[in-house]
């Protein structure tokens, strides 16, 4: 009873006005953040103010007519049952107040879809499920990222307290300088996903195949989280799209420091790991990256996903997984479902869960070991 | 000119009472009465007893929806399971519950409301109508091959599709054969209001159920082949190599919303236009008052349903259309609103000074006019494309369309099963049962979807089967409203059953108000009617 009354009560203030609630918002629209989300936010509420005048008007004509026009009250039935005019009325009428409504909303599409003169252009490619983030153009050309939902599983399962950002967190943030317009191009690699971040006031479906493209100009720093909203199969619900606004020197010192990263990322691929090496980072690469199908435990599950302890793939020769790997495969149980291809992954990545899945769960292949430098001569 | 037929039924009646209900002897009895029956009145029960069913099944897998969402965390299924439901949950619903309840109700009312014997191909109405079985068998078995039942959400997107295991196929099989059921009925449906109307009957003096029925036919005729088609594609994409849908061959997947929506926007309108023409009859019934403005509804509702041609792209307003196809779609849309405008106009004006009482069908009706309206208004604010930007393929397109699909169409279908369900029977339903199952299908209705408006507005996607903790306390209010809801509707099955059974014997009237062919039968309505047709001034 005390959540009925507090949405009620809530929803009716929230109507009324136009004022932002406790963060995060959850009777409206977030906190815009750009001009675009502004104007959704003010589209939104002034048609809300409409629709409550001609809500009570009609629905109080209603209620009148229920509280006096009843046979218990006596009242006799009139027998009219036409007329030209008022029907004209009431064609013409809401006509005018219908285009009056959709008029302010014309100039707000004309600029979301104005994706000229970016500062910054960064491909957004939706995989299922996790985000790649590729700097195409502007201050940082050349980053390139995965982005992938880092809430443990236990706290999705309910084994462990959930987090402040549950299911809204990932390891590698979208990073966007604040006041530059930045533009998004959005595509899939598998199905179609969709990108949206509610406070910008962006949301643009990434079709497989195709390029579209969005665009946003952040005027505050901070970090706004949003989710893929288009259903893309079992994983749906846990893509999230986090992105972190900096300003300006933060930004480009954040481009400094993500360069160097893949400077490091490129001796890696190029040194020869341990075994101990290898298996630390191949348990994180594993539990983002494969887990959600083959499971935590290995065992996959029946009938969808196939187990890899014990398995043949696993156990046979090294260069067939990577293969495996890089190219996916057609599904073993379901002939149309199948396994992506996971080429967008780094080679030490793949070399690192590749040989975590041949030594975990009692696994014991021959070769235990795969280099990076194996997967970059398989591709 | 008054809308409802004043009709002279000398001597139909009398004719039909001759010949007593099932007192042919030739009828085949018990179960292949009903295999073999080529009577409307005993396929139009057929068929709603069959969506009535199909309504639980559906239900069931709602309230597994909601019961996974009671709180956030994955608690009762796997995600894949979760998306199998929420699929087969709007398949069964839109294809098993509301659409044959309707042809249901059109083939009890349509022949007794023009004066026709039966339906114009009665042979093919039984097929249409045991077509519907096979089709929902394989809805049901499509649970238990590998992989489950589809789960790429009804609307069946590609390339999805092309992922899901052989229960996709059982579904694309099932639609197919229901599609062809929906055709065989609307051409029955058309030939029959066209061509079997009593003598004196003319277009604009036939009852809004028969004028807003034969519209729905026209636009079920134009679009389930565009279905069909749509998921034929698929099928070939999916075991015969081709890429219709599918870029790596030269295919677009955006092409698939295309075609899918030319035929799932008028769909819409096919779920409620039948609903505008139930409460048509009921308000005028319940307020003594003849319907105001029947010209002007015919209008309105051809209007709809062609309107409802040039509207399909707002349902892919984020897919990434040039401008100009946005605003074209934009405006084309708002301007849908005028003409339902119009309709609720008309029913506000036939309410008025009229001498109104609130037995069921009635309350039934006005929570229709209420609560659908505030649906259209919802539609209103999708329509406007930027502010779609943000709520599209959340849950607030999940309010809205529930607000017209249940408070529209469902509550529509209970109003007219309870307005005519004593001419059906020959028994009065218990009063102060329905009046519970509208009072409790009210609330609970409204607990249950209009959280989903503030969870849509501040960011909660559709289709989901996991949350951001900032959502959980809707969602409960929503998960126990809907179990509320679900159980509510037991009420209704218990308070049918009872009315068959028995009850108080209603008369030929059964309401004061009642105008039209119908209310001069006797009640029940006898098994043949209208051998001969009666004469409609
Ligand atoms: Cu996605």
């Amino acid at each position: 009873m005390k959540y009925l009354s507090r949405s009620l009560f809530g929803g009716a203030v929230a109507l009324m006005s136009s004022v932002v609630l406790a963060e995060p918002a959850k009777y409206l629209f977030q906190p815009p953040v750009t001009s675009v989300a502004r104007d959704i936010f003010d589209l939104h509420t002034s048609m809300m103010w409409i629709i409550t005048v001609i809500f009570v008007a009609v629905f109080g004509v209603m209620f009148y007519s229920i509280w006096k026009h009843r046979k218990s009250v006596g009242h006799k039935a009139a027998q009219f049952h036409e007329s030209t005019t008022v029907e004209i009325a009431w064609t013409i009428v809401p006509m005018i107040i219908l285009i009056g409504m959709a008029f302010p909303a014309t100039r707000v599409v004309l600029e979301y879809k104005d994706t000229s003169n970016p500062d910054l252009t960064v491909k957004a490619t939706g995989y299922q499920w996790k985000w790649g983030y590729d700097y195409i153009k502007g201050e940082g050309e050349g980053i390139s990222m995965l982005s992938t939902l880092t809430t443990p599983l236990d706290q999705i399962e309910g084994d462990a307290p959930k987090g402040e950002n549950y299911l809204r967190e990932v390891d590698n943030m979208l990073t966007v300088p604040v006041g530059k317009k930045v533009r998004i191009l959005t595509t899939a690699d598998d199905v179609i996903h969709s990108f949206w971040v509610p406070e910008f006031g962006v949301k643009q479906d990434a079709i497989p195949g195709f390029v579209r493209d969005t665009w946003f100009r952040a005027e505050k720093e901070g970090i706004y989280r949003g989710q893929c909203v288009e259903l893309c199969g079992k994983n749906h619900g846990f893509m999230p799209i986090v992105v972190n606004v900096l300003s300006a020197d933060k930004y480009t010192a954040w481009v400094a420091s993500q360069k160097t990263a893949s400077v490091g990322a490129a001796d890696d691929a190029a040194r020869e790991w341990t075994k101990e090496e290898l298996m630390a980072r191949g348990e994180k690469a594993y539990a983002s990256v494969c887990a959600a199908c083959h499971q935590p435990t290995g065992q996959g599950l029946a009938n969808a996903f196939p187990a890899l302890a014990g398995s043949k793939v696993v156990a046979g020769p090294a260069i067939d997984q990577i293969k495996l790997v890089l190219g996916g495969r057609k599904g073993v149980f379901m002939p149309n479902s199948q396994m992506p291809a996971q080429s967008m992954l780094s080679d030490t990545d793949i070399a690192a869960a590749v040989t975590y899945t041949r030594n975990a769960w009692g696994n014991h292949a021959d070769p235990a070991i795969v280099q990076p430098s194996a997967v970059k001569a398989a591709r | 000119m008054s809308q409802t037929t004043a009709a002279t039924v000398a001597h139909a009646n009398d004719h039909a009472l001759d010949h007593g209900d099932h007192a042919h002897g030739h009828h085949p009895t018990g179960l292949m009465r009903w295999l073999t029956t080529t009577n409307h009145k005993d396929i139009g029960t057929m068929y709603l007893w069959f969506s009535f069913t199909m309504f639980l099944m559906g239900g069931v897998l709602a309230l597994g929806i909601r019961a996974e969402l009671f709180k956030p965390g994955l608690q009762l299924w796997h995600p894949e399971f979760f998306n199998q439901l929420t699929t087969m949950h709007g398949i069964i619903m839109v294809f098993g519950a509301i659409m044959p309840a309707f042809v249901g109700f059109a083939n009890w009312l349509v022949p007794i409301q023009i004066g026709a014997p039966d339906m114009a191909f009665a042979r093919m109405n039984n097929w249409s109508f045991w077509l519907l079985p096979p089709a929902a068998l394989l809805l049901v078995i499509s649970f238990f091959v590998p992989g489950g039942a589809t789960a790429g959400g009804w609307t069946l997107y590609a390339p999805l599709t092309s992922q899901m295991g052989p229960g996709m196929d059982l579904a694309i099989f099932a639609l197919h054969i229901l599609g062809a059921s929906s055709i065989m009925g609307s051409i029955n449906i058309v030939v029959t209001i066209l061509n079997m109307r009593a003598p004196g009957m003319t277009m604009m003096k036939m009852p809004m159920f028969v004028w807003t029925w034969l519209i729905t036919a026209y636009l079920l005729i134009a679009v389930m082949p565009v279905l069909a088609g749509a998921i034929t594609m698929t099928l070939t994409d999916r075991h015969f190599g081709t890429s219709f849908f599918n870029a790596a061959g030269g295919g677009d997947p955006v092409m698939y919303q295309h075609v899918f929506w030319f035929f799932g926007h008028p769909e819409v309108y096919i779920m409620i236009l039948p609903a505008f023409g139930i409460v048509s009859h009921v308000i005028p019934a319940f307020a003594r008052k003849p319907l105001f403005g029947y010209s002007s509804m015919v209008y309105a509702t051809s209007s709809i349903a062609i309107l409802s041609f040039i509207v399909w792209a707002h349902h892919m307003f984020v897919v990434g259309m040039p401008a100009a196809g946005v605003l074209f779609f934009m405006y084309a849309t708002v301007l849908i609103a005028v003409p339902t405008g119009v309709k609720v106009f008309n029913w506000l004006a036939t309410m008025w000074r009229g001498s109104m009482t609130f037995e069921t069908p009635m309350l039934f009706a006005v929570g229709f006019l209420f609560v659908f309206t505030m649906g259209g208004f919802t539609g209103l604010v999708c329509a406007i494309a930027p502010i779609d930007l943000q709520i599209q393929d959340t849950y607030y397109v999940v309010a809205h369309f529930h607000y017209v699909l249940v408070a529209g169409s469902l509550f529509a279908l209970f109003s007219g099963t309870y307005f005519w369900l004593p001419k059906w029977t020959g028994h009065m339903y218990n009063e102060a049962m329905g009046k519970t199952h509208f009072w409790l299908s009210l609330i609970f209705f409204n607990i249950t979807f209009f959280p989903m408006h503030f969870l849509g507005l501040a960011g909660m996607p559709r289709r989901i089967p996991d949350y951001a903790t900032q959502f959980a306390d809707f969602n409960m209010i929503a998960s126990i409203g809907a179990f509320g809801f679900g159980f509510s509707q037991l009420i209704f099955l218990a308070g049918v059953v009872k009315c068959i059974r028995g009850g108080e014997k209603a008369t030929a009237q059964v309401w004061e108000g009642a105008e039209g062919l119908e209310w001069t039968l006797p009640s029940p309505a006898p098994y043949h009617s209208f051998e001969v047709p009666p004469q409609v001034k």
